[in-house]
């Protein structure tokens, strides 16, 4: 069910609902045509984004470019981010990444932003609590298989098809499949418990 | 397998967009008709979102800032400035014909210009007024929204606090905000969930709640269908996925006041 359900996840809990009116307020100002809500937005999230960009892409002209790129999108558009349906840096990490990808492997964007929901997933305003997240989530890789970690990084951080991962590993498609899925869950789980 | 366990198990690929050809369109087109793939795809876009926290490195550089604030001024609003239509290229046409076109449409451009010029005035109006009623906004919404507020429930003497919700419930805009108070704790994979009692038909589900450490909680928009009418809202506990019914007895509920 898709709800706006700002829940505790392992104490990320305070600062998740610090971010709620925050971001509330930021997407409010965009949608008025707020250049202060932009100046907000870059202060509380252009780390994440810049970080993520520079990840897939090593390049930190091209990683300011998407930079550039997503939070303009979003100004242009602000009602592709729908804040009941998931907080508002994870779902501009999820869009960074994605476009990230896109340029890396200089093809069109596949993936509408407006199409983009996530439902809830940990704050990513603060240094600090990105910061305990972060390394719960190496923890969580850290503990993964290295052909599963491998295979999940290959896909995310490289935008690799599972055919193509299959091809570089010589793995069968339907091994590649499983270990991304039972990846991500586990990753999920490392903030359930 | 079935057809649809076929789909879900091609989901997290496609969250990864690491899924191509015709798998692809073949999961986007299920997608637009199974609401439970929907719900998996996004629990396993958030998941994705987990990855992005590994990412570490250097802040953007100083001047990223400013160059994202001039492009946002040189930007018009694509809402607050009527489109332009894309000139034609007359020039292919015979020498008299060009200069006809040109004279038709320089006057057609400076009629558009002075359109244009109305809109924008208008548009500036408005953006004030929704300057100003966002401010009034923030002023009433920062006592009950910040985390930082105080939230005292007065009870009567000697009676222990209760648990207590309020709903805030705007029909014509579909917009909800819901807060509650000291809400005992729940067992594992269990939450709260809000719902709206429509004045004819089944309760809409309104969001999935779990307490903090306080037994506050707050549920903010969540997706309703335009224009109901509320006859009243209730709670029960449900998975914590929640439930498209509810599946327990009505633990609070309360009518309009």
């Amino acid at each position: 069910m898709r709800t706006s359900i700002k829940e505790e996840r392992d104490g990320l809990s305070s600062p998740q609902r610090q971010g709620i009116p925050a971001d509330l307020a930021i997407v409010t100002g965009l949608k008025t045509g707020d250049p202060g809500a932009m100046a907000n937005l870059y202060d509380r999230y252009s780390s994440i984004v810049y970080a993520v960009a520079l990840r897939v892409l090593g390049d930190t002209g091209a990683a300011e470019d998407v930079l550039q790129e997503v939070f303009l999108q979003l100004w242009r558009n602000p009602g592709a981010f729908d804040a009941a349906r998931g907080n508002l840096g994870s779902w501009l990490a999820v869009i960074t990444r994605n476009r990230a990808i896109d340029s890396l492997r200089k093809r069109r964007p596949e993936t509408d932003i407006e199409d983009v929901v996530l439902s809830v997933a940990p704050d990513m305003a603060g240094d600090a609590e990105r910061a305990r997240a972060a390394e719960k989530v190496r923890g969580a890789l850290g503990a993964m298989a290295p052909a599963q970690r491998s295979a999940l990084e290959m896909a995310y951080w490289e935008g690799m098809s599972h055919s193509e991962i299959a091809d570089k590993t010589g793995e069968p498609l339907g091994t590649i499949k499983t270990r991304i899925r039972s990846g991500l869950i586990a990753l999920r789980k490392s903030f359930q418990t | 397998m079935s057809e649809h366990e076929q789909y879900a198990e091609n989901l997290p690929l496609y969250a990864l967009d690491a899924l191509a050809g015709e798998d692809r369109s073949q999961l986007a087109k299920h997608l637009q008709d199974c609401a439970a793939c929907r719900l998996e795809l996004e629990q396993f876009r958030a998941d994705t979102a987990l990855l992005a926290l590994s990412a570490a490195g250097p802040r953007p550089p100083q001047r990223s800032r400013q160059r994202l604030m001039d492009a946002v001024a040189r930007e018009p609003r694509p809402q607050n400035v009527a489109r332009t239509k894309p000139a034609r290229s007359w020039w292919g046409w015979l020498g008299w014909a060009a200069t006809v076109a040109v004279i038709i449409f320089s006057l057609s451009l400076w009629r558009e210009n002075s359109v244009l010029k109305e809109k924008l005035l208008s548009a500036t109006s408005l953006q004030a007024e929704s300057a100003r009623q966002l401010e009034e906004l923030r002023t009433v919404a920062a006592p009950i929204l910040e985390p930082q507020a105080q939230r005292v429930t007065l009870v009567a003497a000697k009676t222990p606090p209760q648990p207590q919700g309020k709903a805030y419930y705007l029909k014509n805009r579909s917009s909800l905000v819901f807060l509650a108070n000291n809400m005992p704790p729940l067992p594992a994979q269990k939450a709260y969930e809000l719902w709206l009692i429509p004045t004819a038909g089944k309760p809409i589900a309104a969001g999935v709640f779990k307490p903090d450490s306080r037994g506050n909680a707050t549920v903010v928009n969540p997706p309703l269908p335009p224009g109901t009418e509320a006859k009243a809202f209730a709670i029960t506990v449900e998975d914590e996925a929640g439930s498209p019914v509810p599946t327990s007895a009505v633990l609070m509920s309360g009518a309009g006041e």
